[in-house]
């Protein structure tokens, strides 16, 4: 074991320089104010957290964290009957239907959210059918409605595979065996599979609230910059105001309410752990 | 008209077109202990499967009381199961797992609470109620998950090789256990097991199958005393099955000897097999006095008895006996009429 721990030492020094040291710097500049080429000018301010206080940026917050969660939900609620599906579909179907979820998955981001917008545009595909169809043109993009719609679409393969995985892992004879006892396939999914699959919906939660509450380009490309997210605010502080230490407190504070949120899943995930441990009710 | 609680009408099951169930018959009575026994693969399991709905027969019928149950879904049987695995839910404590039933029934609280109260005292699993499952030790699982099927009162009990995952000192005292309770509970068991001694041990009436066929249907005693056919005979227990000629009513030849037999209704100078149990061979060291000559190869100890193989020109016979003899010794051995079973030759078999 020992010797095996010395392999472990570029990892460590690979971490530490790469992702220890930014957090730190990010942090350090989140706290300062002044030339942030020249370490030793900084002085301590707390003035670019109380930038973060006022409504302007604190509606960019509170509307990213409404904009995650409702992608989250819908991911959710459309991802749980997918990934059912695919479990319950026999083997040959399932590879196929694995495949036509992670192909998308193989194409960079930024292309799949063009791809959107030639959907949605004013002109785009979608209101061309409309057109044809005799129908009145939408008027989803620029607009939240886009910015949702795509991060469902980018997101919801990463709900649906931990659920994937874990109802495809659910035992047969626990179906049966509820069936057995009376339990129609409604009670059954309710008082058998749902309970059986919070892991993988656990986990898939966090897998996409993370990467939504975080990302930027999506509002920018769909929202037409009328909904900025905190990602956006983040890049355009760094890239484009060159106010790093108001960006930096920006990441401090969506790092801290990503703490938090995981914080809170992992205590629901335990608590269904406990619950497997016989701490449950009679 | 007798009264039968679960009726088989020529009953098949096919997967990837082989016929895994093939036209079964077969009645079970009320409060009987039916035992399904045969090699893997011989459709037992399957046929307990479509009993309790889990698998719908490709044809025949499934009788329920003199009702026709093919169409009732498994949650409508009154009919309940104690699977292979267990399959204890991993997410409820022993006492949410056997309340689930009842739960479903919506029965109200108090009675739900003092039937699984009751039924884990019967089970010997008074204060394990707040336990998990995982943390219940192989026989005290079986137990729980007879429990949770058995709370529920259902008019048939099927079990799927319960005792398949314990040792073999659990699976004995298990196996008393399970006879006990099917007494005082007064419920129809339908018990699958590849397991002939477990057959013999439990059952009112054990069916064997083989590739998907009933091979006989009977008692214990008739089971392994009168076996049908040379595939009862050679999965039932150990046995010397021979070729033989049944020259007329109680005579039968074989071995040079003819012997005096009790089977009659066989054709004059007609092959047939003869079975006899390696305990029903009394071995005489004088060569001369027995109807058999031969010479000992091998001597086992099992135990209680000596297991000894002893040729002569013909074959090779096993044979049970509390004495030894010595390997290479030439004795002689004598076999009562009535151990004598002769059964019909199936085809041209050898």
């Amino acid at each position: 074991m020992k010797r095996m721990k010395i392999l472990a030492y570029p990892y460590s020094v690979w971490m530490a320089i790469f992702i220890v040291v930014p957090i730190l710097l990010v942090l350090l500049y989140s706290l300062t104010e002044g030339d942030i080429r020249n370490l030793a000018e900084l002085r301590f301010s707390t003035q670019s957290y109380e930038r973060v206080l006022e409504p302007i940026y604190l509606k960019v917050i509170v509307n990213s964290f409404i904009l995650a969660t409702l992608s989250t939900l819908f991911c959710l609620l459309l991802g749980y009957p997918v990934a059912m599906i695919v479990a319950r579909s026999n083997p040959k179907v399932r590879g196929m239907l694995l495949m036509f979820l992670i192909v998308p998955m193989w194409m960079n981001f930024l292309l799949r959210t063009y791809a959107w917008m030639s959907i949605l545009s004013p002109n785009g595909f979608l209101n061309r059918l409309m057109d044809l169809l005799g129908l009145p043109r939408l008027e989803i993009m620029p607009g939240k409605t886009a910015v949702l719609l795509g991060m469902i679409y980018n997101f919801l393969p990463f709900m649906i595979l931990p659920i994937y995985t874990v109802l495809s892992k659910i035992d047969k004879q626990f179906l049966e065996a509820a069936n057995d006892l009376g339990a129609n396939n409604m009670r059954t999914f309710f008082k058998i599979i749902l309970p059986l699959s919070i892991p993988g919906v656990v986990s898939g939660i966090t897998m996409v609230f993370l990467p939504a509450v975080s990302t930027f380009v999506i509002s920018g490309l769909l929202g037409g910059g009328k909904t900025p997210l905190i990602g956006d605010l983040i890049e355009h502080q760094f890239m484009w105001e060159g106010n790093w230490h108001f960006g930096s407190s920006l990441s401090i504070i969506l790092m801290v309410m990503i703490l938090i949120s995981m914080a809170i899943m992992s205590r629901i995930d335990r608590n269904g752990q406990q619950e497997k441990n016989g701490q449950s009710k009679v | 008209m007798e009264k039968y609680i679960i009726e088989l009408r020529n009953l098949s099951k096919s997967y990837n077109g082989i016929k895994v169930v093939n036209s079964i018959d077969l009645k079970i009575r009320e409060n009987e202990f039916v035992t399904l026994l045969g090699p893997s693969g011989c459709g037992k399991t399957t046929t307990l499967r479509m009993i309790g709905g889990f698998e719908d027969p490709d044809e025949g019928e499934i009788l329920f009381q003199g009702k026709l149950l093919n169409p009732v879904p498994p949650y409508k049987r009154n009919i309940n199961t104690v699977f292979q695995r267990y399959a204890l839910f991993p997410h409820m404590n022993v006492f949410e797992n056997v309340a689930f039933g009842l739960r479903i029934k919506k029965l109200p609280k108090d009675e739900i609470v003092e039937r699984v109260e009751r039924i884990l005292k019967m089970m010997d699993l008074e204060n394990f109620g707040k336990r998990h499952v995982d943390s219940l030790s192989g026989g005290q699982q079986q137990r729980v998950a007879i429990a949770r099927a058995l709370v529920n009162e259902p008019k048939v009990l099927l079990l799927d090789e319960p005792l398949g995952a314990l040792d073999l000192k659990l699976r004995k005292e298990m196996q008393i256990e399970l006879l006990d309770m099917q007494r005082s509970v007064g419920i129809t068991f339908i018990y699958v097991t590849h397991d002939q001694e477990e057959a013999l041990t439990m059952s009112d009436t054990v069916v064997v199958m083989n590739q998907g066929h009933i091979q006989q249907v009977g008692t214990p005693e008739d089971i392994y005393n009168e076996p049908n056919n040379r595939f009862v005979a050679d999965f039932i227990g150990e046995s010397n099955i021979i070729e033989a000629i049944m020259l007329e009513d109680k005579k039968v030849r074989f071995d040079d000897h003819t012997f005096d037999c009790v089977d009659v209704g066989f054709g004059q100078n007609e092959p047939v097999d003869v079975v006899i149990r390696p305990e029903d061979l009394q071995i005489v060291t004088d060569p001369g006095k027995g109807m058999i000559q031969g010479t000992v190869i091998s001597v086992v100890f099992k135990g209680v008895h000596y297991e000894m193989l002893i040729e002569n020109e013909h074959r090779e016979y096993m044979v049970h006996s509390t004495l030894m003899f010595p390997e290479g010794s030439r004795v002689g051995m004598n076999v009562q009429p009535v151990d004598i079973h002769v059964m019909k030759r199936e085809g041209h078999e050898s």
